[in-house]
């Protein structure tokens, strides 16, 4: 019975906010056309022919799963806060952690689909047989839920829409050219290298090159996913504490 | 002849033999027990050490001007907010010790509507029936129940956000009941909607009470807490200045009974007629509002009878005697020393730019 409470109501957070947000136009947009626009510009630019599109698979991946995830979390949670009907959610007899996984799940979801769009153009111009898939898709997943807990950390630190895009800037940007999308870390200056190690896509990014350019990850695998699971229950027991202590008061 | 009893206002929803069921209900469970509750926002008590306990099946009212402290006494009872101390029993059920089954027997309506625009009426009330933890066909099936209940079936597919103000407040409350709550909280129901729509709420609000829901509602109109609740809290500056039920409330103030006679056509109230009235009820005052109406007033209860023959005898047919209840409003104010108006004013100047 019990069961039956905590499936009924996070899946029907889950399919409210697939209808209401996620399919809509503008989202649908944002999430797809965005890493369309990424990877044709990465591609294009690139000049560095087919095997350049290797090299930039794992960075266009990350980009796309990390704007794609974080962008939504700004109207499913601050949105929803500011016009109140989050109250609602805040009301009913599901227990907090619940009632944020329900919200994030979508956006990880979201995130999954979102790293394809560019997986399938390069699909259709180079060879990806010799990407290991398991490594590829764990990583993924995992990218996808540490960006979408930072995009729930900051929807729940802000409580204007404004102020969310603006602050996951702040983060976003410094990741393009930190986290070793498109060089490695090993080529940024020395000083700018503890930087890189504490945002979480460096460790996606180092499992995606492995899996894409066959084991050319500059951490071991085990570290790599261990620390981006850290990071994703860090961001999300942070988040969870700041909405008992701001929202809850 | 034919003489009328009937209150003097009109609108007046009919809880009064309801109401002294209630009362008459000295053993009935306190389905809201609330002791010592405190809450400050930084220097500012919202709430400053309330205590009172609400019975099952009772409509509790909560009356104070802006900034009193209803709506965090709400946030607090809803778990919305958190306590800073005190001691809060809903159902029997601590709230702190546990959030989930107290939050099955209260159905919360917010001072604003806070559905999903988007979303249409129905989809809105299933959505919140999947809260709850309901089953497809169950919620379907409730939420069709309660949009005929607040009669929006004609408007069940249209989105919430192109309701007008008094269908979205009836959404609301809709939405509240949505899991058949034992409790269900009204923050300020009838605020910032037209007179007709305020009204129909009432009654719809009456009418869940007699069907057996418990009622918690905060309110700022003297004469709504006055026409639907049992019992009243005055609340101000986050202090319960008193509670009691209406009755009680009313009772040291008047200390006096009011009746108000209508005659067919203009007596002659000369000197002699008053002369003689006054001398066949020497406790009654009597006052001429115009020829054809007298108000009497007395400190004990007034029959009509004798009044009525009095004055057949003096040849004045009375074609109506109505009893006029003496209101809330001097109470309230002999009470916390806040005048109506000013509340009701304060209120309306607040709210405009929001509309
Ligand atoms: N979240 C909050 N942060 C800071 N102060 C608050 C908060 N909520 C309420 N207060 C303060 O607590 C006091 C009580 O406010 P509350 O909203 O409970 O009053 P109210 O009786 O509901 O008034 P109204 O009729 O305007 O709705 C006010 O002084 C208000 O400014
Ligand atoms: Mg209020």
């Amino acid at each position: 019975m019990k069961r039956s409470l905590a499936f009924i109501s996070f899946w029907n957070i889950l399919v409210k906010d697939m209808r209401t947000y996620y399919l809509k136009p503008p989202n649908i947009s944002w999430g797809i056309i965005f890493p369309l626009a990424w990877t044709g510009m990465f591609f294009i630019r690139s000049g560095s022919g087919l095997s350049g599109i290797m090299s930039l698979l794992p960075g266009v991946v990350a980009l796309s799963i990390l704007f794609g995830t974080t962008s939504l979390l700004a109207v499913t949670i601050t949105f929803e806060k500011k016009s109140r009907s989050f109250e609602r959610l805040l009301l009913a007899p599901i227990s907090l952690e619940q009632l944020l996984l329900a919200k994030t799940s979508g956006a990880i979801i979201f995130g999954v689909v979102n790293a394809f769009v560019p997986v399938l153009m390069a699909s259709i111009i180079a060879d990806l047989r010799g990407v290991k898939w398991g490594y590829f898709l764990a990583a993924v997943v995992l990218i996808a839920m540490a960006s979408t807990f930072l995009g729930l950390f900051i929807a729940v630190a802000v409580s204007e829409v404004f102020e969310a895009q603006t602050f996951s800037n702040f983060f976003r940007f410094p990741m393009v050219f930190l986290c070793g999308l498109f060089f490695p870390v090993s080529k940024l200056p020395i000083f700018l290298r503890p930087l890189s190690y504490v945002l979480p896509l460096t460790y996606g990014a180092d499992i995606l090159h492995g899996a894409v350019n066959n084991g050319s990850n500059a951490l071991p695998y085990w570290l790599d996913f261990l620390v981006l699971a850290g990071f994703s229950l860090g961001l999300f027991a942070l988040s969870l504490r700041n909405v008992k202590r701001r929202w809850i008061r | 002849m034919e003489i009328n009893i009937r209150p003097i206002k009109d609108e007046r929803v009919d809880n009064r033999a309801f109401r002294e069921k209630a009362i008459s209900e000295i053993n009935a469970d306190e389905v809201i027990i609330v002791r010592n509750l405190v809450k400050s926002y930084g220097p500012v008590r919202a709430v400053d050490g309330i205590s009172f306990s609400v019975r099952e099946g009772e409509l509790f009212g909560f009356l104070g001007p802006n900034g009193a402290g209803k709506t965090t006494t709400i946030n607090l009872l809803t778990g919305l907010a958190r306590p800073d101390s005190g001691e809060i029993l809903l159902a029997g059920i601590d709230v702190k010790k546990n959030p989930a089954a107290a939050k099955f027997q209260i159905g919360v309506v917010p001072d604003e509507s806070n559905l999903y625009p988007e979303l249409s009426g129905f989809d809105n009330l299933c959505f919140c029936a999947a809260l709850y933890g309901m089953r497809k066909a169950e919620r379907q099936r409730r939420a069709r129940e309660l949009l005929e209940f607040f009669g929006l079936s004609e408007a069940a597919d249209r989105k919430f956000g192109d309701y007008s103000k008094g269908m979205k407040r009836k959404l609301t409350i809709a939405a509240g009941l949505i899991h058949r709550p034992r409790i269900l909280f009204l923050d300020e129901p009838t605020t910032g909607i037209d007179v007709a729509s305020a009204r129909q709420i009432r009654q719809l609000i009456a009418g869940l009470n007699q069907q057996g829901t418990t009622i918690f509602l905060t309110t700022h109109y003297i004469e709504e807490a006055e026409r639907l609740c049992q019992r009243i809290a005055f609340i101000v500056s986050g202090r319960i200045v008193r509670v009691d039920n209406l009755e009680n409330l009313l009772q040291p103030l008047r200390g006096q009974f009011n009746l108000l006679l209508t005659f067919a056509e203009a007596v002659n109230t000369s000197g002699e007629l008053q002369e003689k009235i006054s001398s066949a009820f020497p406790d009654f005052i009597f006052e001429w509002v115009n020829g054809c109406e007298l108000r009497v007033r007395s400190t004990r209860p007034i029959a009509v009878g004798p009044l009525v023959r009095f004055f057949e005898d003096e040849g004045c047919e009375i074609l109506e005697a109505r009893r006029i209840h003496p209101s809330l409003e001097e109470v309230f104010v002999e009470l916390t020393g806040i005048e109506a108006e000013q509340m009701k004013k304060e209120k309306e100047i607040k709210e405009k730019p929001g509309q």
